[in-house]
């Protein structure tokens, strides 16, 4: 009693009994079954995935075949097909897709690094940030794709043009988002980093990096969309070879089922380097593994 | 005043404040605090929330960059926080093993690891630990830089009352085997009256009790001489039973 009399707040409430009757209430089932039960057909995740494309496909090719749909404004899958193996045949279609992987893997190795280094260096220090994250805030408001003209001033129409433009486009969205994870890392972890007198060295390697790890995810995603556009825009300006250049002389010839073989082979290399950045998710993130989602 | 900062401290000393001041934009938290602390020596120190006590911790620890005043410390310090603060992307062993080199490093981790109980999860990732266990592991990482000053802010305050009583036990036999120089700030009365040589109380940022603590061991919190003792340190910290 007399601690708390002793308690600043002073004044003691009475405490009244609850004279009200209690609240009736009946008991639920703690796992509601009623919305569980009504959809028991479980099929596997990838076959539901696959089955969306697979159902377009078909009801494209079924337009096409039934005439439904003009063979030479959209040529059905089939002659979608018959493009690519004669084009392969041919060799064509290797050829240009190497040139244009060749350029695209060029500029996103360059732009990777640039990107990351560019966001480490700035994220490490508060001056280096300052500085210079406003010039790259500025870059950023430039649409990239206008540069292309002045690479090609300074560096010819040969590749370096090409993978510049392509450099310049993965590596922005990488160091944004790289950057902003730096930015967010726990600052409770930099201390610990101070008070175990790691060097800047060890900071970048143990804190900064696992740190901004699925930040730098984020802006690799970014990049891959990114990127397929910078080279379409780059192989529109004296490219012999690539894939844009494909498509460019097909549309010459009218040969619509070469532009859509195109337009899918992009769409193929798009899914493709999404499967890489959620493999890379695993390799780089695999602490955070355990959590496998709702 | 910057060699002095640098300078170690004196033969028998761990700890060497003299007129320590600190300001929050206007508001003083600390002001011309003087505080020693002996080689192998365990302080306890007791504040009201807002006292200064982690403040004092964080200028011995070198976090505080804005602290005035004479603050020399053993060069051979380890803190340990109130969470644990482990990288969540290194694995338990990793944790530990953070800014060490040298070939035997895995082996200290090691060594470390079982004095606290973890010999089996070397591999972990931190996600998967209880907070408990977490704790355990930020004292190894503290323990095996082999410190001679121990810097402990409110360690156990976040923890569970049943993982608490087995983190103060494990503390003190691991102080009593390594006997570095320990600072444990806390707002735990029987937690000091357990573990510590001697406590000090902080109120508004001067040291307004400093008394050495010689109790029959092993210490009971239900002895006489403890309670008198808790009486007189919760009367201290304003709290009058």
């Amino acid at each position: 009693m007399s601690a708390i009399e002793n308690l600043s707040v002073g004044v003691a409430l009475p405490i009244r009994p609850n004279t009200a009757p209690p609240r009736p209430y009946g008991l639920v089932d703690a796992f509601d079954r009623s919305s569980a039960k009504r959809f028991r057909f479980e099929a596997p995740g990838w076959l539901l995935r696959l089955a969306g494309p697979v159902l377009l496909l078909l009801f494209w090719q079924a337009a096409v075949s039934t005439g439904g749909v003009d063979r030479d404004i959209i040529p059905g899958p089939l002659d979608v097909l018959a493009a690519a193996s004669s084009l392969i045949e041919s060799g064509e279609l290797q050829k240009n897709l190497w040139a244009s992987l060749d350029r695209v893997l060029k500029g996103l190795a360059i732009g990777l690094i640039a990107g990351t280094s560019l966001a480490v260096l700035a994220g490490l220090r508060r001056q280096s940030g300052d500085i210079l994250d406003s010039v790259m805030q500025i870059v950023k408001a430039i649409p990239v794709y206008a540069l292309l003209p002045l690479f090609i001033v300074w560096m010819g129409i040969d590749e370096m043009p090409k993978v510049t433009l392509i450099a310049v486009a993965t590596s922005l969205p990488i160091y944004i988002n790289t950057y902003g994870a730096i930015r967010n890392v726990d600052s409770d972890l930099a201390e610990v980093a101070r008070v175990l007198k790691l060097n800047p060295l060890e900071v970048v390697r143990h804190l900064l990096l696992p740190g901004s790890a699925a930040g730098f995810l984020t802006g690799l995603r970014y990049s891959l969309t990114s990127v397929w556009l910078a080279l379409i825009f780059a192989e529109t300006v004296n490219a012999m070879s690539g894939l844009g250049f494909l498509m460019h002389q097909a549309q010459m010839a009218f040969r619509m089922d070469i532009i859509v073989l195109v337009v899918s082979i992009y769409a193929l290399v798009g899914i493709g380097g999404y499967a890489i950045v959620l493999g890379l998710e695993r390799v780089l993130l695999p602490w955070r593994r355990s959590f496998k989602g709702l | 005043m910057d060699t002095a900062l640098h300078h170690p401290p004196s033969s028998n000393l761990a700890v060497d404040i003299r007129g320590l001041r600190r300001a929050f934009g206007g508001r003083v938290v600390l002001d011309s605090l003087d505080l020693t602390v002996r080689r192998g020596e365990f302080v306890a120190m007791l504040g009201r929330s807002g006292s200064g006590k982690s403040t004092i911790l964080r200028a011995l620890a070198g976090l505080d960059l804005e602290a005035e005043g004479e603050t020399r410390v053993a060069e051979q310090r380890a803190v340990v926080f109130q969470s644990p603060r482990l990288f969540p992307w290194k694995r338990v062993h990793d944790n530990v093993t953070l800014g060490l080199d040298g070939d035997d490093v895995t082996a200290r981790a090691e060594s470390a690891l079982r004095e606290v109980g973890l010999a089996n999860h070397l591999r972990a990732w931190p996600g998967t630990l209880s907070g408990g266990e977490a704790q355990r592991v930020a004292l190894a990482r503290a323990l095996v830089r082999e410190p001679d000053l121990l810097l402990l802010d409110e360690p156990f305050g976040a923890l569970d009352a049943l993982t608490r009583i087995k983190m103060q036990t494990l503390l003190g036999e691991l102080c009593r085997r390594h006997q570095p120089a320990v600072l444990l700030v806390t707002h735990d009365v029987d937690e000091a009256l357990q573990l510590a040589d001697r406590i000090v109380v902080l109120t508004d940022g001067r040291i307004s009790l400093d008394i050495d603590i010689e109790l029959p061991e092993p210490r009971s919190a239900g002895s006489p001489e403890a309670g008198e003792l808790r009486r007189r340190l919760l009367s201290e910290l304003g709290v009058h039973s």
